[in-house]
């Protein structure tokens, strides 16, 4: 046979693919519910890493964001007076990357130990308050963990100041957690990962076994591995895809569902935070996993099944 | 066109199908291959189609030494092959212009191209008009026609026809063969195994006859 001019065969090709990329579609709506629920088994497959991950991220922001502001706590010498202690916040209020400073008095914060920790009586027995004064000061939002480090060690310079502490061991801690969580997620999502090209894998062994008639009489009268493989490889890609936005779908109402209740928690600490339901950029990747994931899982079955029927009986 | 140079071939199992079989036929003959079930029939045509390998010898087409062949030039080969099988081997779920129009599609040929040869094809086996039937609705010898239809549709340079009248009356398969006998008449080397006797000698052509694998002595004309 003659080999037709590239651009006819360009077109060909291009038509051939479209044709075959519908085709393989309409097959699928043909089974609409053994479909669905292959692809909806994709779609948690895909949704459970990425919903963790999008928790964990907002997690992120909760403790690293500085929301709420970290604060320092500046305790005072003992003896020193209030006239002073105002006169230092004063001072403290003028520095870079300070919000706010709050004078508490050592007998107020006596009366709020008193009132908070139920030892009430043995506060009593005392004979002289033991409580230093002491400036809480707050940082600005968005100040770095370097600015409050640096903020802590002039402030603990400071004549009249006894200990400058930074409220930030929490916020440590819990990123290192996040941190493990996240490792975690990462591994769950590859197990979920070789899941979906299991589960895609079967279906289309499934879908060959059905057709293989018709992929014998193809062989018989010369289709090549790259024309039979195709409806096939379209069918994976298929799956994958819609599996990846029924996903993404999945994630951003389950986040919905969750936004209420944290909403709720974060206004408990005095914080307008509220739970990031999606970025554009992980909703547009839920279906392009899917979509490569449904690719590859066809390619390696169709290509073992393939070779393995041979149209002679 | 076809040459076979002491071929054998034995099934994984010991079974030896065929044995030292050697033998030459010229482009645009008609010839009959016969024999009982069994005797390697089915067997020879696989080794032409590439459906088998040979244990030993050498089978050519054009030439072209099948051995040499990697596997995947085999499909481009088998696109010069009109292969016509006893159970038709249609798709029953395509209509009967998408059937014959497969090896034009497989080989990638413009949609305008794809229609005019293969209402060429129909009209030559005179199933023009049936083209949105599904194979299912036709009868027995149609359904056979559209299995032709399809193997010519390419234009083969070798047709290969194995049992093609088995499932039919005797009217029925000599239209069959009158319609191979058309297609060897403009240059198509045309090979048909069966054991129908009568249609043979009606048709007076050169006949292979296998029997236990070995291939008889030849009758009438062969080279």
């Amino acid at each position: 046979m003659s080999r037709r001019a590239l651009p006819v065969r360009l077109k060909v090709g291009l038509a051939r693919h479209l044709q075959v990329a519908l085709a393989s579609l309409g097959e699928l709506t043909r089974r609409p519910l053994s479909s669905l629920l292959t692809a909806l088994v994709i779609a948690i497959a895909l949704a459970l890493p990425a919903g963790l991950h999008q928790l964990v991220v907002n997690l992120g922001k909760v403790a690293g964001g500085w929301d709420g502001a970290p604060t320092l706590s500046l305790f005072l010498q003992l003896d020193t007076q209030p006239a002073a202690a105002h006169d230092l916040a004063d001072r403290v209020r003028t520095l870079p990357n300070v919000a706010a400073v709050d004078y508490i008095s050592p007998e107020a914060a006596l009366a709020e130990f008193r009132e908070r920790s139920g030892l009430a009586e043995v506060i009593d027995l005392l004979d002289e308050n033991p409580l230093p004064p002491v400036l809480v000061v707050q940082l600005t939002r968005g100040a770095e963990r370097t600015d409050a480090a640096r903020l802590q060690a002039d402030l603990a310079a400071m004549e009249a100041v006894d200990l400058a502490q930074l409220d930030l061991a929490w916020v440590e801690r819990l990123q290192a957690i996040l941190a493990i969580i996240d490792r975690t997620v990462m591994v769950l999502a590859l197990l979920l990962a070789v899941g979906v090209v299991l589960i895609v894998g079967n279906t289309l062994r499934l879908a060959i076994a059905g057709r293989r008639e018709e992929i014998e009489i193809m062989k018989l009268i010369g289709g090549t591995d790259a024309f039979i493989r195709r409806p096939f490889l379209y069918t994976g890609l298929w799956y994958g895809l819609i599996g990846g936005l029924l996903g993404s779908l999945m994630m951003v109402v389950a986040l919905a569902l969750l936004a209420g209740p944290v909403h709720h928690l974060a206004t408990l600490y005095q914080s307008d935070f509220r739970l990031t339901l999606f970025e554009p950029v992980t909703l547009s990747l839920l279906p392009l996993a899917g979509a490569l994931l449904g690719l590859l899982a066809a390619w390696f079955t169709v290509s073992r099944h393939l070779r393995a029927i041979h149209p002679g009986e | 066109m076809i040459r076979f140079v002491d071929v054998s071939k034995r099934y994984p199992g010991g079974h030896e199908a065929l044995r030292h079989v050697s033998f030459t036929l010229p482009p645009g003959q008609m010839t009959f291959l016969t024999g009982r079930s069994g005797a390697g029939k089915s067997t020879l045509l696989k080794l032409i189609a590439l459906l088998e390998r040979p244990t030993s010898g050498q089978v050519l087409i054009n030439q072209r030494n099948l051995a040499t062949l990697r596997r995947r030039d085999i499909p481009f080969v088998r696109r010069h092959i009109g292969v016509i099988f006893q159970d038709h081997r249609l798709l029953m779920d395509r209509t009967v212009f998408d059937n014959v129009a497969l090896p034009l599609v497989i080989g990638g040929a413009p949609r305008g191209e794809i229609d005019r040869r293969v209402r060429a094809a129909l009209d030559s086996v005179g199933l023009l008009g049936k083209e949105r039937c599904l194979p299912i609705t036709l009868s027995g010898g149609e359904q056979q026609r559209v299995g032709i239809a399809r193997a010519v549709v390419n234009k083969p340079l070798l047709l290969l026809a194995d049992e093609p009248t088995g499932n039919l009356d005797p009217e029925l398969s000599h239209e069959i063969i009158d319609l191979f006998a058309r297609f060897s008449e403009v240059g198509v080397t045309v090979l048909i195994a069966t054991h129908d006797t009568a249609l043979i000698e009606r048709m007076q052509r050169p006949v292979l006859h296998l029997e236990g694998g070995r291939l008889l002595d030849h009758d009438g004309p062969l080279p």
